[in-house]
């Protein structure tokens, strides 16, 4: 579905990517670990057009997409919960979930009730201005929004980011919810452990380059992944 | 009774700065960039009405209707040729490039109609209404500048809280990025907040020189410094605070100007301005940013 091929990426003279080169296929969830400064975050811009590569080929659903804007990418259905989830602080929760839905038609009760099935929490809270929300309903507002539009991958970075331990327990849940009804999930996480558990495949990444790939389970259990990532 | 028609005539001036400090406010907190033309645009649209009726020989709603229309494609055009490609660079290239197309609108204006000021007449129709026994005047233009911009914000107000339009144009104003996540072109919403600034910019143009009737190329000039001062005043980004500071800054000029000095009297509102962004730097009703970790 998404494949990234020698991907380079610079920050003006900073070659933040180094030759990158991953897939996703339909139905899986991969996962992409790594310290922080690694590249997870840039890697996740450049796929969903926010910065484009110097080099390499990135395609989706097997159209090449390098170096297609951000805003037209949502309309091929790939969608990008950014890290630090950028909902709209200012707008209330119905408001964000509107601008999800901006691709659509029209903003559909049945779409609306969609998500609030899956976070009741923020049926009761629609009118309330983001900005208020805990960090938690945040996050699950950032989720929300980007399934509005009924993407067929969604990324997600650092969903579990500044958390209690029980909400990422929560979102982990959600977010193989949302794969059992059909979404492609990548996955960027720090809580490599997390990741790993409900991860079909992997890639851990160091200083800009992949260094390691396998299944959730394999990674799980080499010695250097549980070294560096996984606390021994 | 002196002091309340000073009062409503500082209202009255006071709403053509809001009208036009909108414009200044939607672009700055959209684009991100102060559009130092904006008060040109105002000069321009006040020509085309002029034209209109001196020259065609059309009514007064008309001529402001075309107006509109060329100061609306005035506008994208200056946002798609001179802005639009400068998109990433400091943003200290842009406010000169602003600075620069303000001049090239002045002197284009002065090539096309000279430099002589014309004799704009009024376009308002309405006889003035006298009150106290004739010791207020209240101007048929005091009535219309304050009732269209009040019409202006309650529809400016609704189009950004009700329309799918308006709420996108929020979103790119919160965060751009986050928009163009969302399907929402940056590039299509920058040029119809300059579509619709610019629109604005006809009407106050039009507006002000009902009131005072010269218009030369340089008539928008200070007009819209005062209005950047009303926005800034106000609150930049905010469109409430630009209304208020508009109105506020038209009632401190009247007040010096019949009190103080009339000389003195952009020194006085300056200063004010000064006063308030020490003790609010972000303005009247400007939005202190919060960030939750």
């Amino acid at each position: 579905m998404l494949k990234v091929e020698d991907m380079h990426v610079y920050y003006g003279a900073i070659h933040a990517i180094k030759g990158v080169s991953f897939e996703v296929g339909e139905g899986e969830i991969v996962a992409l670990i790594g310290a922080n400064g690694a590249g997870k975050s840039t890697i996740l811009k450049t796929v969903s057009g926010l910065m484009h590569p110097r080099s390499g080929n990135i395609s989706f659903c097997g159209q090449d997409i390098a170096h297609m804007d951000a805003y037209k990418l949502l309309r091929h259905g790939l969608a990008h919960v950014p890290e630090g989830r950028r909902i709209f602080l200012q707008m209330t929760v119905q408001e964000n979930l509107e601008m999800g839905a901006y691709i659509n038609k029209e903003v559909s009760q049945k779409d609306l009730d969609m998500v609030f099935n899956y976070f009741p929490r923020l049926k009761e809270r629609r009118k309330q201005i983001a900005g208020t929300l805990s960090g938690g309903e945040q996050q699950m507002l950032a989720m929300s929004r980007a399934l509005m539009s009924h993407p067929k991958l969604m990324m997600l970075d650092e969903p579990s980011m500044g958390l209690a331990p029980i909400l990422v327990d929560q979102i982990f849940e959600i977010i193989k919810e949302l794969h059992k009804s059909g979404t492609t999930i990548l996955l960027v996480e720090q809580n490599a452990r997390k990741a790993l558990q409900i991860a079909d495949r992997a890639y851990v990444l160091e200083t800009g380059g992949i260094t390691l790939s396998g299944t959730g389970a394999e990674l799980a259990s080499s010695d250097e992944v549980r070294k560096a990532y996984l606390g021994g | 009774m002196q002091i309340l028609q000073y009062l409503i005539n500082g209202i009255s001036i006071g709403a053509v700065y809001a009208i036009i400090a909108l414009g200044y406010t939607m672009v700055y907190g959209i684009a991100k960039m102060l559009n130092f033309a904006h008060g040109d645009i105002i000069m321009v649209g006040a020509y085309i009405s002029f034209c209109v009726t001196n020259y065609l020989g059309l009514p007064a709603f008309v001529s402001v209707i075309a107006a509109m229309a060329v100061c609306t494609l005035l506008g994208i055009l200056i946002e798609k040729l001179a802005y639009m490609p400068l998109r990433g660079t400091p943003s200290l290239a842009v406010l000169i490039t602003a600075i620069g197309v303000s001049y090239f609108l002045q002197n284009g204006a002065q090539l096309i109609w000279g430099s002589a000021p014309k004799n704009f007449a009024s376009i308002v129709p309405l006889k003035p209404v006298f009150l106290a026994g004739g010791e207020l005047v209240i101007t048929g233009e005091v009535i219309v500048t304050i009732l269209a911009s009040v019409l202006i914000m309650v529809g400016l107000t609704l189009f950004t809280t009700k329309t799918k339009i308006g709420k996108a144009m929020r979103a790119v104003s919160e965060d751009r990025a986050a928009a163009q996540l969302m399907g929402i072109s940056v590039n299509n919403t920058i040029s119809m907040t300059f579509a619709i600034g610019s629109a604005l910019a006809a009407i106050a143009g039009v507006l002000l020189c009902s009131t005072v009737p010269t218009l030369q190329p340089t008539t928008g000039a200070m007009p819209g410094i005062r209005a950047f001062t009303a926005a800034v005043f106000g609150g930049i980004g905010s469109i409430p605070g630009a209304m208020l500071g508009g109105i506020l800054l038209g009632i401190i000029e009247t007040f010096s100007k019949a009190f103080i000095s009339t000389q003195f009297s952009d020194a006085i509102v300056f200063s004010v301005l000064i006063i308030i962004l020490l003790v609010k730097p972000a303005g009247l009703l400007g939005k202190q940013i919060q960030e939750k970790v």
